[in-house]
């Protein structure tokens, strides 16, 4: 039970991964809209005042060793309690608080079940389907740009 | 030494600020740049100002580059103190340069590297002749693109080779759990480890690096790289914030990154294989990533039983002068008012001239000797 | 490290986080400027254990990713790290010898030789205590001498053991190594930094 229980933990912070980054890599203005498209939202209030801070970038010598300290870059924080008391947590690149609570409030309505179904179809597959179409534009200029090597052959004609 | 505070010079600065504002708005009768125009059409200068402000930000950069009138150093120095003004909520994941979303990646040793040469968005095969059409409205061109996107992921030229052992495999994260250094949180301290030296070097003065991996080619130094791969694209960042206790994805940043492969012929300890310099970049900027790359292999003099007989190779040389905030103040301060310094060196050279000029003049210096 | 909670009915942190924050910090460091002296932070926090106030609103001022804090593992002290971690995002530790600060109620007061006493070379990495007592008066008296103390100084803060103003004299010793105190009760606080000497009160004692 103790492992099942586990399970569903672990089934329930992979969803709230997906949420956050499908809010998090989308522009905030294509998240809004999809927000604004929805007839109804959960009622929220802000748990602490949205914040911009750095998160200090990390990289791996020679791409795959240890760790070293990159450079930062500002976030902006959010959390957001909606009505039936679930906390959401947002951290976003850039410094748009509006974004990062975008990203809270995705966090709190995936986590409850009354929201879960109506974020996943309305606000969700709609980012999925659009960051896979951004990135496939992006990885077809990209290919376009492949070299394509060939090697000429010369044969000796007869003398 | 002593400091003198001299005041009356709030007008003339005042005035002299308001002429510097209207100097960088420039004629009124062209239209001002906007911030979002520096950020989509002067991109690799606001790369430039994000790598060496260490701050990943392009809106800021672009802001900056504009009120620093096009001043690149000036204009890092502003992002550099804006990001003091902010509290720091913690570190991120590594960044998985593997699972980068290629825009390029060549390598220039390994022909027939699995995923191909993908030159991506490059100014490497242009003529470098100016185009005048750009001094109109440019064309405006739309890249190609090919029926089938790139792969997903692209192999490291390292993982390529992996199972010869003919490329040396970097060092793990230390076994006792330590954090890396952070020259934002401690003071530079020597003997460096790489960790250090890789931030230092990845928020260093493009052009000092350049020039010292260039002096290193050139033989003030013991360099002979190979460029074994240069990638950009995008990379996802993570995070772990304490109060959620698992990573989620806050966003993606553009980084060039570049590994030179230099031989080393082995020692008692270690077989021949070719060992790896490392360079790591905010945005796109491979001059940097390569320069940074060469300039670390020449610090890892050490590791590989080189004699260190280069500035390229002094570790506290390289570090304690790579970062331009810091080397701009240095000289830039040397404008500001000396007024007593200056006094204290007329007394001095005044004095020096009397006691020259008294010991030459014609027999009085050996008269008064004599008697 | 203690497991992150679920955030539901979290208390808020300051109402203003940055002019609460430098009042706090204001506070605080004349406190610790003047020790033994009561100062209150008139700041409101609302932390989840009733009692914190003052030391929850240090904790807000002061903690960050950097610090990591020790609280005594019981409901309150895990009620209080789940608040304090949330506000601050500083991690929460079970060893008091890796606490950068520790918050302790009147009921478990620590041993304090477990605490990090910092060393010769960084002497200011050493742990700062942060204690809430039932009352800062009523209690046995204590004579205090150090900076800061122009004339003799007595407090006696309710709720603390002879053993444990033993171990703080015997933590001094060793100046300048040792923990930093902050006593509290409600918004009230009472610093007592290491460079302040402690005896037992030679006026109203035996």
């Amino acid at each position: 039970m103790a492992e099942s229980e586990m399970q569903q933990g672990q089934e329930v912070v992979e969803a709230r991964q997906r949420a956050h980054a499908l809010v998090a890599r989308n522009p905030q203005e294509t998240v809004r809209a999809l927000f604004e498209s929805l007839p109804d939202l959960p009622a929220t209030q802000r748990l602490r005042p949205s914040e911009t801070g750095l998160i200090m970038v990390r990289g791996r010598i020679g791409g795959d060793g240890a760790r070293f300290n990159l450079g930062e870059m500002p976030v902006a924080r959010a959390t957001m309690q909606i009505a039936n008391g679930t906390v959401g947590v947002g951290y976003v690149i850039g410094r748009d608080h509006d974004h990062a609570e975008l990203a809270a409030l995705a966090d709190a309505m995936v986590q409850d079940p009354a929201w879960r179904d109506v974020l996943e179809q309305h606000i969700l597959v709609p980012l999925a389907e659009q960051q896979a179409a951004r990135e496939a534009l992006e990885a077809r200029k990209a290919a376009a740009t492949k070299v394509e090597f060939f090697t000429m052959v010369r044969n000796r004609g007869p003398k | 030494m002593a400091y003198v505070s001299v005041k009356g010079g709030e007008r003339a600065i005042d005035n002299a600020h308001r002429w510097l504002d209207e100097k960088r708005r420039g004629d009124p009768g062209v239209a001002e740049i906007e911030v979002a125009q520096i950020r989509e059409q002067l991109s690799l200068a606001v790369d430039r100002v994000m790598a060496e402000g260490s701050c990943y930000d392009p809106e800021l950069a672009a802001l900056a580059l504009k009120q620093a009138r096009g001043d690149v150093t000036e204009a890092i120095f502003l992002l550099r103190a804006y990001r003091t003004t902010l509290p720091r909520f913690g570190m991120s994941q590594a960044v998985s340069t593997k699972d980068m979303a290629v825009q390029r990646r060549v390598s220039a040793a390994f022909k027939d590297i699995p995923g191909g040469q993908i030159l991506g968005p490059t100014f490497d095969y242009t003529h470098r002749l100016i185009n005048f059409d750009l001094a109109d409205t440019g064309p405006d061109t739309k890249a190609t693109l090919a029926s089938k996107p790139l792969a997903d992921q692209m192999p490291t030229i390292a993982s390529v080779f992996a199972h010869e052992a003919l490329l040396e495999t970097p060092e793990a994260d230390p076994a006792d759990g330590s954090e890396p250094y952070d020259l934002t949180r401690e003071p530079m301290a020597f003997p460096a480890g790489r960790d250090q030296r890789l931030q230092a070097l990845a928020r260093g003065d493009e052009g000092f690096l350049l020039s010292l991996a260039y002096a290193s080619q050139r033989g003030w130094g013991n360099t002979h790289p190979l460029c074994g791969e240069i990638r950009m694209g995008n990379v996802v960042v993570e995070f772990q914030p304490e109060e959620l206790g698992f990573p989620i994805e806050v966003g993606e940043i553009t980084v060039t990154e570049c590994q030179m492969i230099s031989n080393f012929e082995g020692s008692a300890e270690r077989p021949p294989q070719f060992t790896f310099g490392y360079g790591l970049v905010f945005g796109h900027n491979e001059r940097k990533a390569m320069s940074m790359a060469i300039v670390d292999r020449a610090l890892r003099h050490a590791e590989v039983g080189e004699a260190p007989a280069h500035a390229v190779q002094d570790e506290e040389f390289v570090l304690y002068h790579s970062d331009n905030v810091e080397a701009s103040g240095f000289v830039q301060h040397l404008k500001l008012p000396h007024y007593v310094d200056f006094q204290a060196e007329l007394q001095f050279i005044r004095r020096l001239r009397r006691e020259w000029q008294a010991a030459r003049a014609p027999g009085d210096g050996l008269s008064e000797a004599a008697e | 490290m203690i497991a992150a909670q679920a955030l539901t009915d979290m208390a808020p942190g300051f109402a203003d986080l940055a002019l609460d924050a430098q009042r706090t910090f204001r506070r605080l460091m004349d406190s610790m400027a003047k020790p033994g002296r009561v100062t209150d932070l008139d700041v409101l926090v609302s932390p989840p254990v009733p009692g914190f106030e003052a030391a929850g609103a240090i904790a807000l001022a002061l903690l960050d990713f950097e610090t990591p804090v020790w609280f005594p593992d019981d409901a309150d002290g895990r009620r209080l790290a789940n608040w304090v971690r949330f506000h601050c995002g500083c991690p929460v530790t079970t060893d008091p010898a890796a606490a950068a600060f520790a918050l302790a109620g009147p009921h478990n007061v620590p041993q304090i030789d477990h605490f990090n006493a910092g060393d010769a070379k960084y002497p200011e990495r050493s742990t700062t205590l942060l204690i809430v007592c039932p009352a800062l008066v009523g209690g046995a008296a204590i004579d205090l001498t150090g900076p800061g103390i122009a004339e003799p100084l007595s407090i006696a803060p309710a709720g603390l053991s002879a053993a444990f103003w033993g171990a703080v004299a015997q933590d001094r010793a060793r100046f300048q190594l040792g923990v930093d105190l902050v006593l509290t009760c409600g918004t009230q606080i009472v610093g007592l930094p290491r460079s302040t000497r402690i005896s037992p009160s030679s006026a109203k004692g035996k």
